[in-house]
């Protein structure tokens, strides 16, 4: 499978994305730049961290207008994978393909930690090879990662399982000294509806490689790897029949 | 003022509200055969200022070590340059932002940051990490908050944004600094070894080419009014003259200049830093040998109507000069188009030596380079031993009574700022950007590897400063010992040292004794340790109302690990080990943590170094490192042997790990345990190595003795100390936030 990066100026960990990917990963993957309209035939969208713009705005404001997202948005709409990391699913909240918005963080600071996560769930491209309540050790560096949106919303999110990771202690509970930045009910990963859409503020691609700390950032990396085989090898028996 | 005015000669008056002496001035004026004017004033008195000049120091500076096999480039450029083998070099330097950030904790510090960036891309290397060494006043001072508030938000805002990790530094907090804190800022990047970039203007006929922000008001005598004289208490007056940072278009500008200095379309390059467009055009054309001409009506300005004068002296941020090669003028500015950055050629370099500059159509500078660089003034200054050295240097050990409960005395160390865990800074910094930090804030060194190699590099900061107050020279050389004990420590080999020396007022001979003795200390201690200096950065007139900072020559440290895996860190790993002293523990307590913090006490001599033990200890730390017989290393420091057994068993980042230890009572208790004598190493290893690892200091004819073993979540050092580690570890992590989060955080704004 083709991976895409997402450079938009002011992207900072669009090249720890594509060491993960293309070092450690040794998936194939083409960098984007933002004023791209074409996404030359990727098979996943990474829109990585960073300040786009600066960030002068608010976080990802400005990135959603940039030519190369108008192509993400229909990408998405057409079933395409698509994954916003930190400033990337700041950017996927503004432009409309996840619901919901990131603030400043509880205490107004940057915060930059290992951070423990919980996987909620496990039917989603993203996540399909971990175990469901499995706890993940994954950086966070952040200083507007308050995940907030509207008690409805936060209701249907639930209810449709939309959230996958949520920040929970070293034993796996969601408590509140847990939570980083105060984000509603510790969440820390979700994706749409049509569960293509992943955005997440930890860092899976700084927790690659085991002896620099951590290597459980890899295994979202390898889900979606498999997650594409399975469904190009499901596919492929779904038409055999007929030739 | 107009054209007319600003090109009158000027007089003595002007001069010296310029911060010229009325020597200076005679001096200028015989040399140049007339009174210059208002604009030649202007740019005569920032080069010739303390900041640029390095009028009193320079004559010193000289003494130290700066060659040795692995230097591609010592000081006089914008960055050191080292080599690390495999076609790969590292270029850092260290500089001070001090003034600016207490004037504007935030913007000053932010722009300190970007500015040590921009030395060090200006090389051709790519930044990959950040140090930062701080000195705040007492958590007393009304100020102190809203100042580590401010600047520490202010490093991290624009480091974390620019995208460049900030893996470590050191932070102190003395009544000294209360109206004077130093903010130091150190980057690293790596390079080609056979591609530096120089600021060396050459080729006359080459275009002059201006790249990155317009220029602003902002900042103007920064350098020469705010970095080279004392405070008089009016820091809220002074916010005009701090920049404002932008590391947005500081990343766009990094990422433009390294994606040209792939071509080969650029000569020389510099940063507009202090004193601007001023000092980067003459700097160039002095170490070129050559004149530059300028255009002052072709440079981008924000703001309107702005003068000669201003132009020349803005220090605007994110902006640098470079001369390019004739015929490439568009090659550099598509690459600028492409990252939406402004590249403008603004004037050409000459043969003629001088610096000309025009503005409507008339000549408004016309002054010799050489003038300017080579010729400024050069001051040997008088030197004076402080009169009340001898009293402040005595000390009775008889006469100090021991504390009550040595539990407490350890608990109350580890409370103490200068000791506590410095997470409440470091987890506002982004650490972990570029994936190369194998080991981040919180230990000896940091770690980062070196992609596509085997090498890794640790990076320390360090200094004392009450060590040096009592006695610069020896504070200087334990301020380099320890640098390099650090590095060792994570198993790397020291290669190179650059150096911020934060000084008081160098006019009065007392602080010049200081600034002299520092020097000599650095000196032989590099000479010794045999680790070159290859760049850095003098900071006087660190002074509020007459009251000296106490000297502060910082010391930053580079070592190379090879292979990387094999790095260290300072924390327990497993139950069962053998706990190991390296070095020989005195009976001194001279200017330590616990005589200020216990006893409420400044007094003594520093510790005794002798730098031929500090280098077998260091020698046979790393040699066993190297050999993989070590769990963990830690340099004994601030607090002595029970604080450095404490950090050892709750700095790991998970689960603490306690011990138990026995010590000898071979001197008075708190000595053994609270002294920081010197070239001592805490080393943890399976029991299985300690037969090698007694061979290789037996060799070295190092002490080493087995203290005890890794066991536990206690911390035994009997029969003195008994404590939780948990309860350990609350104390010493909640010190800093607990001062921070206190109601009145902001009620310091408007204290002076």
């Amino acid at each position: 499978m083709r991976w895409g990066v997402v450079t938009f100026p002011g992207s900072n960990d669009d090249r720890d994305t594509l060491w993960a990917i293309e070092q450690v990963l040794c998936e194939p993957a083409v960098r984007l730049w933002h004023k791209d309209t074409d996404l030359q035939g990727v098979d996943v969208v990474v829109l990585p961290g960073g300040f786009s713009y600066g960030d002068y705005l608010r976080c990802g404001a400005m990135a959603r207008f940039s030519p190369v997202m108008e192509k993400v948005v229909e990408f998405a709409a057409a079933g395409g994978l698509v994954w916003g990391i930190c400033n990337g699913f700041q950017v996927l909240c503004e432009a409309g393909l996840l619901p919901g918005a990131l603030v400043r963080n509880r205490d107004r600071r940057f915060v930059c930690a290992p951070a423990y996560v919980r996987v909620e769930e496990t039917d989603t491209p993203f996540t399909h090879l971990c175990r469901r309540g499995e706890v993940l050790r994954i950086p966070i560096k952040h200083g507007e990662g308050c995940y907030v949106l509207d008690p409805a919303t936060l209701e249907r999110l639930e209810r449709n399982r939309q959230v996958i990771l949520r920040y929970v202690d070293a034993n796996g509970r969601v408590t509140p000294e847990a939570n980083p930045n105060g984000s509603m009910g510790n969440i820390a990963g979700i994706v749409n509806e049509q569960r293509n859409v992943f955005g997440l503020m930890p860092h899976p691609e700084h927790a690659v490689e085991k002896w620099m700390g951590s290597d459980d950032g890899l295994k979202l990396f390898q889900s979606v790897v498999a997650s594409f085989r399975n469904v190009r090898s499901a596919d492929q028996t779904a038409v055999a029949p007929g030739h | 003022m107009n054209l007319e005015q600003l090109l009158r000669p000027v007089d003595e008056y002007h001069a010296i509200e310029h911060g010229l002496t009325p020597e200076e001035f005679q001096r200028l004026c015989r040399e140049l055969g007339r009174a210059p004017n208002l604009v030649e004033l202007g740019v005569v008195s920032v080069m010739w200022s303390e900041h640029c000049s390095y009028k009193s120091s320079r004559v010193h500076l000289r003494k130290l070590p700066s060659t040795g096999p692995r230097v591609l480039q010592g000081p006089g450029e914008n960055a050191g340059v080292i080599d690390i083998g495999d076609g790969l070099a590292v270029a850092f330097k260290i500089e001070s932002h001090n003034h600016p950030s207490y004037v504007e904790p935030y913007q000053g510090a932010a722009t300190g940051v970007g500015g040590i960036l921009r030395d060090v891309f200006t090389m051709g290397a790519r930044p990959v990490a950040n140090l930062d060494s701080l000195r705040f006043g007492s958590f007393d001072h009304p100020r102190t908050r809203y100042l580590v508030e401010g600047v520490v938000a202010g490093i991290g805002g624009y480091g974390n944004c620019v995208g460049v990790p900030t893996v470590g530094g050191d932070t102190y907090f003395d009544a000294g600094y209360n109206a004077n804190i130093l903010v130091n800022a150190f980057t690293i990047g790596i390079l080609p070894a056979n591609r530096i970039f120089r600021a060396r203007a050459a080729g006359p006929g080459n275009p002059v080419m201006y790249v990155g922000s317009k220029t602003g008001r902002d900042g103007i005598h920064g350098a020469s009014l705010l970095a080279s004289a004392e405070f008089r208490g009016e820091a809220e007056a002074k916010r005009p003259t701090v920049q404002v940072g932008d590391p947005f278009t500081e990343k766009l500008l990094l990422e433009a200049c390294l994606e040209l200095m792939e071509q080969d379309a650029i000569v020389a390059i510099q940063d507009m830093g202090a004193a601007g467009l001023t000092s980067s055009s003459v700097e160039m054309a002095a170490r070129g040998n050559t004149g530059i001409w300028l255009d002052l009506d072709r440079v981008p300005t924000r703001a309107r109507d702005m003068t000669p004068y201003e132009i020349l002296l803005s220090e605007s941020q994110e902006r640098m000069l470079l001369v390019a090669r004739a015929g490439c003028e568009e090659q550099v500015r598509q690459v600028f188009a492409k990252w939406d950055l402004d590249a403008v050629v603004v004037g050409q370099v000459t043969d003629d030596g001088m610096l000309r500059a025009q503005f409507g159509g008339r000549e408004v500078v016309c002054l010799p380079v050489a003038l300017l660089t080579e010729r400024a003034p050069v001051y040997d200054r008088p030197v004076r031993v402080p009169a009340d050295l001898d009293d402040r240097q005595r000390l009775h050990l008889a006469d100090l009574p021991y504390p009550s409960d040595w539990n407490d005395t350890l608990l109350r160390l580890l409370d103490s700022p200068n000791l506590a865990s410095k997470a409440w800074i470091y987890r506002q910094y982004d650490w972990l950007v570029q994936g190369n930090t194998v080991v981040g804030p919180g230990s000896d060194a940091a770690v980062l590897r070196v992609k596509g190699t085997d090498k890794g590099l640790a990076l320390s900061v360090d200094c004392n400063s009450r060590y040096c107050l009592q006695d610069p020279y020896v504070g200087a050389v334990i301020a380099v010992a320890e640098a390099a004990r650090n590095v060792v420590c994570a198993g790397a080999e020291p290669i190179g040292v650059t150096d911020c020396l934060n000084f008081g007022n160098p006019e009065k001979p007392e602080v010049m004794w200081q600034f002299v003795e520092a020097i000599h200390g650095i000196r032989d201690a590099c000479v010794a340790l045999r680790v070159p200096v290859v760049s850095g950065n003098v900071s006087f007139y660190n002074e509020t109302e007459g009251h000296p900072i106490p000297p502060t020559p910082t010391i930053a440290m580079v070592g190379l690990i090879e292979p990387v895996r094999m790095y260290t860190t300072q924390w327990f790993k497993a139950e069962g080990d053998a706990i190991v002293l390296l070095g020989q523990t005195r009976e001194e307590l001279g200017a330590s943590e616990y005589l200020a913090v216990i006893h409420q006490k400044v007094a003594g001599v520093p510790p005794w170094i002798d730098l031929a033990v500090e280098r077998k200890v260091q020698e046979v730390c790393r040699r066993a490192i190297r050999e993989g017989l070590v769990s963990s290393a830690h340099d004994v420091s601030e607090g002595g042997l029970a604080v450095a057994l404490a950090e050892c068993c709750i700095s790991h980042p998970e689960a603490p790990l306690g011990a138990v230890v026995e010590l000898p009572a071979s001197m008075r208790v708190d000595a053994l345990l609270f002294g920081e004598s010197q070239s001592r190493i805490l080393l943890s290893l399976k029991r299985r190595h300690l037969g090698r690892l007694r061979d290789l200091a037996q060799q070295a004819g190092i002490p080493c003795a087995v203290l005890g073993e890794v066991r536990g979540r206690r911390l035994v050092v009997s029969p003195w100390i008994d404590i939780e580690c948990a309860t350990l570890r609350q104390v010493w992590e909640n010190a800093l936030p607990r001062r921070m989060e206190s109601p009145a955080v902001n009620g310091g704004k408007n204290a002076q």
